[in-house]
This record gives C-alpha cells, sequence and structure tokens, in this order.
C-alpha cells in the first residue's frame, strides 16, 4: 500500500513536469500547426539558465530560499522567453506559409543548433547546481512509509500554478481571446485587426516560459543536466501532448499526468526495463480508439 | 613535437575532414568520448595518451619516428565509433589506436582495426566481449568486468554480509555486462538478488524505481552504469530515505559523479571497484608528479591511457613499426609501464589484473579501502 501511493507521488511529479512541457508542444501545433522539435532544446537552455541564476544570486551573497528560487524562476523565465521569441523570429517566421515540411526541417536544425551552441559554449561536461531545499514530509501508512520530499512539494504546487494561470489568461483575458480567435482561423482573425504575427510569436513565449519553469523545477530537484537532457524529456513531453490530444490545453496537462503516472507504477509493479513500451504502447491504443488524443477535437477538412 | 604542433594538425583536422599525413610520421589515434555526455572520460584519454607520445617524442621518438597522434571522437556511440575507425584506418592511415573508451564502441570499432591490420589497446574498456572473439590485434591494459564483478561480489557477500542485493543496469554493453558478471559470482556465492533491474540511459528520474528498491529492503544496491546516471540515481535514493550501500565500478570514476549527484552529501559512502591506485606505482611517480606540475591531475584513466600508449610503443618499436607484428609480439613478452609491469595473455587480457575496493567521502573524494 505504502508502496503504491510513493509510486502515486513519484509519477504526479513526473507527469506534471511532462505537463508543463507538453503545453509548448501543444499551443504551437494549435496556433501554426507545425511541431516545435527545439523545444526540448529550450528547457535544456532553461536548465543552464537556472545554473547561471543561482550562481549570479549568490555571488551577490543571496542566500535565503525563497528569494533565491523566485529570483531564478523569474531570470530564467524572462530568459527563456526571450529565447522562445528569437527561435520563431529567426527559424519560423522566414517560413510562414511554406509546406509544413520545411517547417519541420527548419525545427530540427533549430535543435542541432541549440545542443552545439550549448556544447562548445558550455563545454560537454555534467554539470550540477547546489541542493538548494532538502528535508521531506513523512506519512506513516501501515508498516511502511511515503515520503513527500519538499522540493516534491514545491514541483507540484508550482507546476498546478503554473497551468492555473495559463488557463486564466487562455480562458479569460483579452490576449487569450486572441490567440484562441488565432487559432481558429488567422485569416479571419487579422481581418478583425488581430496582429496574427504577435500572437504566433507570444504563444512561442507562453510556451518557452512553461518550459522555463519545468526546467527551473526539475533541475532544482536533481541537481545534474548537460546539453543533451532536453532530447528524452521532450520525446516524453511531445507524447503526452499527442496523448491527451495536440492543440489542447487541458490535454497536454491531462496527457503529461497519464504518462508520468502510468511510467511510475508499471516500473515500480512490473519492470523498469519495459515502461518506456508500456508507455507508448498506451499511446497507441488511446490513438486507435480516440484518433485525435484523450481532449483532441477532431480536425474537420475545410472544402 | 610541441603541443602547438598536435593542436594546429587537429585544427586542421577538424576543418577539413581528413587529412592525409605524411608517411615519415607514426599515425596513432586516441579514440573516446571526446564530446557528448562523457567527454570527461575523453578528456582523460587523451590527456594520458598526448602526455606519453610527447615523452616518446623527446626521446626520440620509435626508432626516430615521430608519434603523431590523431584525436578520433565516437561520443561512446557504437555507429560514431565505426565511421570514426573507418577514418582512422583509410584517411589518417593510423598503425595503432589507444581507445576506445566505452566497451560498446571498442567492440564493433575492433572489427574494422583487424581488418586493417592495426593494433588496439584499450585503456578503459572492460566488457569480456572485447577480447573474447579471439581478434589478435586487441588488447587492453586494465582488468575485464567478470574480474570487477567478482571484486564486488565477494566484498557485498564476506565484509557486508548483505542478504538482499538489488542488482540495476543501464542496459548498456558495459552496464549490463558488469552487472551480469557480478550477479553469476553473487549467484554462486549462494545469494539471490531480489532485484534485477534496468534504467533508461539519459534519464534522470529514477524515483519509481527507487521506490521499488525500498519495497524490497535492499542493504546493497549494485550498479553496472555510468556517473551521469549512478548521480541521479543515488540522490534520489537518499531522498526516498534509503541507506542502502550503493556499488558500483569504474564507470563512475570521475568528479563529475559529485556534481550530477547535486553535492557531495549524496555521494558518500558510496563504493566503487576500480583498479589499484594507478597513481601508486612506483614506476610512474614522476609522470604523477609532471601531470601536477601540469595542472592536470592524474585521476581515472589518465594513466591507464598514458601507459597504453607505451604498450604501442613498445609493440611497434620491437616489430619495426608493423602493427600485426607488433600485436605479435605483445602476446609473448612484457612492457614496462607507468603502471608497472604489464603482460598479456593470448586473447590479449592482463594476466594479473588489480581490482580493489575504493569508497567515496562527504567531501566528493574517493580513496582505496583497506581489504
Amino acid at each position: 500500500m505504502d508502496i503504491i501511493l510513493q509510486q502515486l507521488v513519484n509519477g504526479l511529479s513526473l507527469g506534471s513536469v511532462y505537463g508543463l512541457i507538453a503545453i509548448g508542444y501543444t499551443m504551437v501545433y494549435g496556433i501554426i500547426g507545425m511541431i516545435n522539435f527545439a523545444h526540448g532544446d529550450v528547457y535544456m537552455v532553461s536548465a543552464y539558465v537556472t545554473a547561471i541564476a543561482i550562481a549570479l544570486l549568490s555571488f551577490f551573497g543571496i542566500e535565503s530560499f525563497p528569494v533565491v528560487i523566485l529570483g531564478t524562476l523569474i531570470f530564467t523565465i524572462f530568459v527563456t522567453g526571450v529565447y522562445g521569441w528569437v527561435i520563431e523570429r529567426v527559424a519560423y517566421r522566414p517560413l510562414r506559409g511554406s509546406s509544413r515540411l520545411s517547417i519541420l526541417i527548419s525545427a530540427i536544425g533549430m535543435s542541432l543548433i541549440l545542443q552545439n551552441y550549448v556544447q562548445i559554449s558550455q563545454g560537454a561536461k555534467q554539470q550540477g547546481v547546489p541542493t538548494l531545499l532538502s528535508g521531506a514530509i513523512r506519512f506513516d501508512v501501515g508498516d511502511g512509509f511515503v515520503q513527500l520530499t519538499y522540493m516534491k512539494l514545491f514541483i507540484l504546487c508550482a507546476s498546478f500554478i503554473g497551468m492555473g494561470v495559463l488557463t486564466y489568461i487562455i480562458q479569460k483575458t483579452k490576449l487569450g481571446r486572441m490567440c484562441r480567435a488565432t487559432q481558429q482561423d488567422p485569416k479571419m482573425a487579422s481581418i478583425l485587426g488581430i496582429d496574427t504575427d504577435k500572437i504566433i510569436s507570444t504563444v512561442f513565449v507562453i510556451g518557452a516560459t512553461m518550459a522555463a519553469l519545468a526546467g527551473v523545477l526539475v533541475t532544482l530537484d536533481y541537481g545534474g543536466f548537460d546539453f543533451y537532457v532536453g532530447f528524452i524529456i521532450g520525446i516524453k513531453a511531445f507524447t503526452a501532448a499527442v496523448l491527451g490530444g495536440i492543440g489542447s490545453l487541458p490535454g497536454a496537462m491531462l496527457g503529461g499526468i497519464i504518462l508520468g503516472l502510468s511510467e511510475a507504477l508499471f516500473a515500480g509493479l512490473i519492470s523498469s526495463d519495459y515502461k518506456d513500451v508500456f508507455s507508448f504502447s498506451l499511446l497507441v491504443i488511446i490513438l486507435i480508439f480516440r484518433p485525435s488524443g484523450l481532449l483532441g477535437k477532431p480536425e474537420v477538412e475545410k472544402v | 613535437m610541441s603541443n602547438a604542433v598536435i593542436r594546429k594538425t587537429l585544427v586542421s583536422l577538424a576543418v577539413a575532414g581528413s587529412v592525409t599525413l605524411a608517411h615519415a610520421d607514426v599515425v596513432i589515434g586516441v579514440a573516446g568520448p571526446h564530446t557528448g555526455a562523457y567527454a570527461a572520460f575523453g578528456a582523460q584519454l587523451w590527456n594520458g595518451a598526448s602526455a606519453a607520445a610527447k615523452a616518446i617524442n623527446d626521446a626520440g621518438g620509435i626508432d626516430g619516428e615521430m608519434i603523431k597522434l590523431v584525436k578520433a571522437d565516437d561520443a561512446c556511440e557504437p555507429k560514431q565509433a565505426v565511421s570514426v575507425a573507418n577514418r582512422l584506418v583509410d584517411s589518417d592511415e593510423a598503425v595503432a589506436v589507444v581507445g576506445h573508451f566505452c566497451s560498446s564502441s571498442s567492440i564493433p570499432a575492433s572489427n574494422i582495426y583487424e581488418e586493417a591490420g592495426v593494433l588496439q589497446v584499450t585503456p578503459a574498456s572492460t566488457n569480456p566481449g572485447y577480447t573474447d572473439r579471439g581478434l589478435p590485434n586487441v588488447f587492453r591494459v586494465c582488468g575485464r568486468d567478470d574480474q570487477q564483478g567478482d571484486v564486488a561480489a565477494s566484498y557485498i557477500v564476506d565484509t557486508l554480509g548483505a542478504k538482499n542485493v538489488a542488482v540495476i543496469h543501464d542496459k548498456g554493453t558495459y552496464g549490463k555486462g558488469l552487472a551480469d558478471a557480478m550477479k553469476s559470482t553473487l549467484n554462486a556465492y549462494g545469494v539471490k538478488e531480489v532485484l534485477y533491474e534496468g534504467l533508461t540511459r539519459g534519464e534522470k528520474d529514477f524515483n519509481a524505481l527507487v521506490t521499488k528498491i525500498r519495497s524490497v529492503d535492499a542493504d546493497v544496491v549494485y550498479f553496472g552504469g555510468l556517473h551521469s546516471e549512478a548521480g541521479p540515481f543515488v540522490r534520489q535514493l537518499r531522498e526516498q530515505g534509503s541507506k542502502a550501500v550503493f556499488i558500483s565500478g569504474d564507470g563512475i570514476v570521475s568528479e563529475e559523479f559529485v556534481s550530477v549527484a547535486g553535492s557531495p552529501k549524496y555521494v558518500d559512502g558510496v563504493l566503487m571497484t576500480f583498479g589499484a591506485d594507478p597513481t601508486s606505482y612506483a614506476a610512474g611517480k614522476e609522470v604523477v608528479n609532471q601531470f601536477r606540475a601540469d595542472g592536470i591531475e592524474p585521476e581515472g584513466y589518465v594513466m591507464y591511457s598514458y601507459a597504453a600508449m607505451q604498450v604501442v610503443a613498445e609493440a611497434l618499436k620491437q616489430a619495426d613499426l608493423d602493427p600485426i607484428k607488433a600485436a605479435d609480439w605483445l602476446h609473448g613478452h612484457k612492457v614496462e609501464t607507468v603502471m608497472g609491469t604489464k603482460s598479456f595473455d593470448e586473447k590479449g587480457d592482463l594476466l594479473v589484473s588489480d581490482y580493489v575496493m575504493y569508497e567515496w567521502d562527504d567531501k566528493g573524494k574517493y580513496s582505496m579501502l583497506d581489504m
């Protein structure tokens, strides 16, 4: 019993991180119908920015946890947001209106550029950040215990707050309304006076900030990272986005949580060798019965 | 030959992709992960091999021929290992190779070298499959995973008296090979592992596996793999409150193990098997001092790579630079290296292996245990 509860905790915290990164994939797909393969590497960049932020803050003698974490979050989200904006500007905007395939190739190229740029500028070494928050809450369950580290608790809270704020922005604000309008019909939206190029840029920035939030949380939790760290987690997050229905915001969050939970439970109860096989089998089964994902809307071909 | 010349050669290689080198020099490849997640080990290889080559050249080279080193980057990827091996053989016309680092690279590359009649001496690949396939051109100056596994298993049974042993590997040639070797010796001692599982290289979250280890009450966790996974793994083990002894092999011999774990406090008490301190040999004292004077800590595989280069140079010298004859010669003769006298059996393995147990402390350093 305690073991299953512990696996739920593990899965939930992993899944919420997948969800945060999946948001970037799903929003970009929703608005311009492309898969931003450089998104995993934006996450990777944010891990480095996190380390730089912590180093800067400790250089100025700031040690207290709330200040460090807040400063790191603001700095990382800002810098990574700028990366998201520049990537859209440089790699995707010049290709607006060309075939999906060329944008896809451009995305793969961007991903390689980011990896190699970080490898050359920061070195190929494994990097690490010091532990900022240690300790854990322990719940006794039966004759065992469930342990929730403060860091995991922080990840859960921060990612749910992040998702909540984003949902509010998309559903309730003017900016969100313009995003949704652009997603539904870009041409009509621009006729009605919405600057669609600006909205698309904004969406890239939002995706990058969510990846940055995940980057800060994961980097602080696991400590170590390298220039290749965005690859596997990017693929997992992309899977989560497809699982939940690509293009759908709640779908990305749901997909992330389902993927995290299924990985943790399968690895914990059956075998960690085959957990990825299980996750992808789950994806295949869901796509057989719901081809556009759990919460996705079927694409209507306009004639 | 000065360092600047080596550097210039490398730059021109990097720019042109391939350059045909003058035949008057003896071209030797140094192959390993010079980039990628395991680049720290590539740097160790290069530091050791280039220092040895410089010392040999300063002393007149091999029968008057200067050694010219070529850096070959396999990033620990089997596919890339094959392509750099082909490049070394075809366009660089290397007669010998020091490397590769990862077993999963050394094994496929060794076939290329065998076809081309190139001598291969690895300072680090410990998988038995490297020499067990009966190739005439392969040698190693390190031990084998089955020897390493023996040492770990007997330590677990005799010294720790452990009952519940969890065996975890990274599904790679080296990691799984090492874990399997340890497991079979462990079973021979009559101890059956309580858990045998693989994790995925490149991931950072092993919490689900850690919880499973906790559920079987493991008092020892044996990990076959490299430091980039071992770091987060041991950290998450400690964060979930497990006090199991963490034991691994020579794949975590790098100070980066501490930085990926996040803090020295997580690696405190971690055990690992590795060859007896390579800097402790009397024959290597001067070289060790020279390294430290140059600001290079001779950690991990630096001295092994130095010794591998010496083995290559000595064999080529005895065989008039013919790599096939050099391999023949090595099978029956002893070579003096900075790590003592090395002699090889008919497969190319060392006759005497020297694995001992090391322990990491709370300062993030490792030291040999008395056994």
